[in-house]
């Protein structure tokens, strides 16, 4: 056991004395989920609305009144009927419709629940999005003021639908995948160049010659680069949540084991490709291209799979970070348990173990 | 068996092809506990496959290699524990400190550097001094003692030192040579390689390397007293010419430049006299003619047997 310590002591000392491995490890995250976050513009001000209020009393008309005096919408037309809705969008200046239900305060008033519609014009999916989240926000927040001076909690029950794009697809893309890119990036391209690096310098020699056993030495080297990739996705979730207001719905203990789970498969790739190579470069090069641009092309974190020709299709399908980013992106925006993803899960699970017997099968006790 | 206990390796008909190239072609040697072995040789004599084979970082093609009582194919679990193994190129972590390389060797061969502290201060003490400071940053004397004193931190049986002091400058070659002799007298066998003809006989026994063959194994002293051939040292003021019109001589068995001199064999024994071959340079232009009789060194000695070859 001391043996293992002092092995993860050195390996620390090697991250922390090369800034450009620090660098890596802490400034790509970041700037990537800043670019990626910031590219997609997240600032709503004077945006069109249109309200359908079917109810009109006063309890409607206060809550609309309050939506537009927020700064955030103007009023462009008030609707009589479910078909205009369509229509308005449809000109291309509203973004999104308000619907009250029939008897909105009375309900409210009376049985303590009322319902409400929030429509949203998704082509726009980011946009849309957004403009629900202050519409809700603005609605609770009229909920509590009302809900000081009453005894029994009321409830305003909220439908959001999003038109064009009920999927939203291309929302919040950029956080499942810049994770599986900075992932990838980190614990397959540290650990290769990392056991590379013995290699080239001849430390790997005196390794061998050790009493350590094959299995400590991969895991010392591995081990760090554990917890560092482990707090990078801590990090880019915590950025994703509090500087992209990016909505965990699922659990987030199940979100975290994935990124653990993904962590050691892009490791055990990381190794079995050190396993191969002989130097710093060619590991660089092969996690590099051989990697990072599957990642970002066929993962499904740019382009999406479906509208790819068959044969990319297939490749992304025996590749690993398709899987996580379904995952991430089913706990995180769907709020799924295990139930749903363990498919994947074991998807994942047979890539590591597939590489982690190759790689116990390719290193070698001795030299060549 | 007495004599077997004695032996601390023992190498047996030991082959070893990289493809089409031999690098080992059947060497048998033993060497004995407590020896400082030498292995002397150009580069491309094999000395680095042998070493990796005997610390069992290679395996042999054909023939067998023991450590102690130790085979290093079947047992090698138990070779690592007892040799320390210094490679050709200094095996250190340029961005850790001395003191966290050593720590870290220490640590990983399971003792600490508090722990066998006494078996490497003569060495350790030069570099202490410096011990905040990173191996990268060390000029290649301290990082020899440094890769040394890392070798050694487990207290090994054998010690394997594969060309330690190529690329070092004079001076510390010889502190080197003196801790190994020191280190000799704690019992600890020695194998060292090295290019170095000069550094043959500081050895107790010698093997001359080439082309993956030994040529000779024996004390460095009755290796040079086996030297049956006359040599002469001459000296004149354009060596480079010298040597063309030594070879040209009809006497002549073999020229070879030997720092300022040419040594001078003759075919079968000295014929002529010094007087005939100070007029034959004459005649060829040569001033300052110096010519003297002398003993023969392991580098006539492995010249000529490489000849032979």
């Amino acid at each position: 056991m001391n043996r293992f310590r002092g092995f993860v002591i050195k390996e620390f000392f090697h991250i922390w004395r090369d800034p450009r491995t620090l660098l890596i490890l802490v400034g790509i995250p970041v700037a990537q989920i800043m670019i990626f976050g910031f590219v997609i513009s997240n600032d709503i001000k004077d945006l069109h609305i249109a309200v359908y209020d079917q109810s009109q009393d006063e309890v409607s008309r206060e809550i609309t009144n309050k939506i537009i005096s927020s700064g955030y919408f103007i009023l462009d037309q008030s609707i009589d009927h479910p078909s205009q809705i369509e229509e308005s969008f449809k000109k291309g200046i509203v973004r999104e419709v308000i619907v009250f239900g029939q008897d909105f305060g009375e309900n409210l008033e009376r049985l303590g629940v009322a319902d409400l519609q929030i429509i949203a014009d998704a082509s726009d999916a980011n946009t849309a999005n957004l403009i629900t989240n202050y519409t809700q926000a603005i609605i609770n927040d009229y909920l509590k003021k009302l809900n000081a001076t009453h005894q029994i909690p009321l409830k305003i029950e909220t439908q959001v639908r999003m038109l064009f794009n009920e999927e939203m697809k291309g929302v919040y893309m950029f956080v499942p995948g810049t994770m599986a890119l900075i992932l990838m990036l980190i614990s397959t391209m540290m650990t290769s160049i990392s056991i590379a690096r013995e290699k080239e310098f001849g430390t790997m020699e005196v390794l061998l010659v050790s009493p350590l056993k094959p299995v400590q030495i991969i895991i010392g080297k591995v081990a760090p680069y554990v917890a560092l990739a482990f707090l990078d996705a801590v990090l880019i979730l915590l950025m994703g949540v509090y500087v992209f207001k990016m909505p965990v719905l699922g659990s987030s203990t199940l979100l975290l084991l994935t990124a653990l789970l993904y962590i050691l498969m892009a490791l055990s790739l990381g190794i079995l490709i050190s396993t191969i190579v002989k130097t710093q470069q060619v590991a660089m090069f092969i996690s590099l291209i051989g990697l990072l641009l599957p990642t970002m092309l066929l993962s499904g974190f740019i382009f999406p799979i479906e509208n790819m020709p068959l044969i990319l299709q297939w490749v992304a399908n025996i590749l690993p970070f398709k899987y996580f980013i379904i995952m991430i992106k089913d706990i995180m925006l769907k709020g799924v348990g295990v139930a749903y993803i363990w498919k994947e899960g074991l998807v994942l699970l047979g890539f590591t173990l597939l590489f982690i017997a190759l790689s116990v099968k390719k290193f070698k006790l001795r030299l060549e | 068996m007495e004599t077997q206990n004695q032996i601390a390796v023992k190498v047996g008909q030991l082959s070893r092809s990289y493809g089409k190239v031999k690098a080992l072609d059947l060497l048998s040697f033993q060497i004995v506990k407590g020896e400082l072995f030498g292995f002397i040789g150009p580069d491309g004599a094999g000395k680095t496959t042998l070493f990796r084979i005997i610390a069992s970082l290679l395996l042999p093609d054909v023939g067998s290699v023991k450590v102690g009582d130790f085979d290093t194919v079947k047992d090698f679990k138990e070779i690592r524990k007892i040799t320390g193994y210094m490679p050709g190129r200094f095996s250190l972590y340029h961005d850790l400190t001395v003191e966290e390389n050593l720590n870290f060797y220490a640590s990983i061969f399971g003792t600490s550097l508090e722990e066998n502290y006494e078996l490497i201060k003569d060495i350790y003490s030069a570099i202490e001094p410096f011990k905040k400071r990173r191996a990268g940053k060390l000029s290649g004397g301290m990082k020899q003692k440094l890769a040394l004193s890392c070798a050694l931190i487990h207290k090994p049986e054998i010690l394997i030192l594969d060309e330690p002091t190529t690329g070092v400058d004079a001076v510390s070659r010889v502190e080197f040579w003196d801790m190994l002799k020191h280190l000799k007298t704690m019992g600890i066998t020695i194998l060292v390689s090295t290019p170095y003809m000069d550094e043959a006989s500081l050895c107790d026994r010698v093997a001359l390397m080439q082309k993956g063959k030994i040529l000779t194994i024996d004390k460095p002293e009755s290796i040079t007293a086996n030297f049956k051939k006359e040599i002469r040292a001459v000296r004149s003021d354009n060596i480079y010419q010298l040597i063309i019109d030594l070879r040209e001589y009809r006497h002549t068995e073999s020229v070879h430049p030997f720092g300022q001199d040419v040594h001078f064999i003759e075919k079968g024994g000295i014929s002529t006299t010094a007087t005939e071959l100070t007029d034959y340079l004459h005649q060829k232009g040569h001033h300052h003619i110096h010519i003297q009789n002398i003993n023969a060194g392991i580098e006539d000695c492995f010249m000529d047997l490489m000849k032979e070859e």
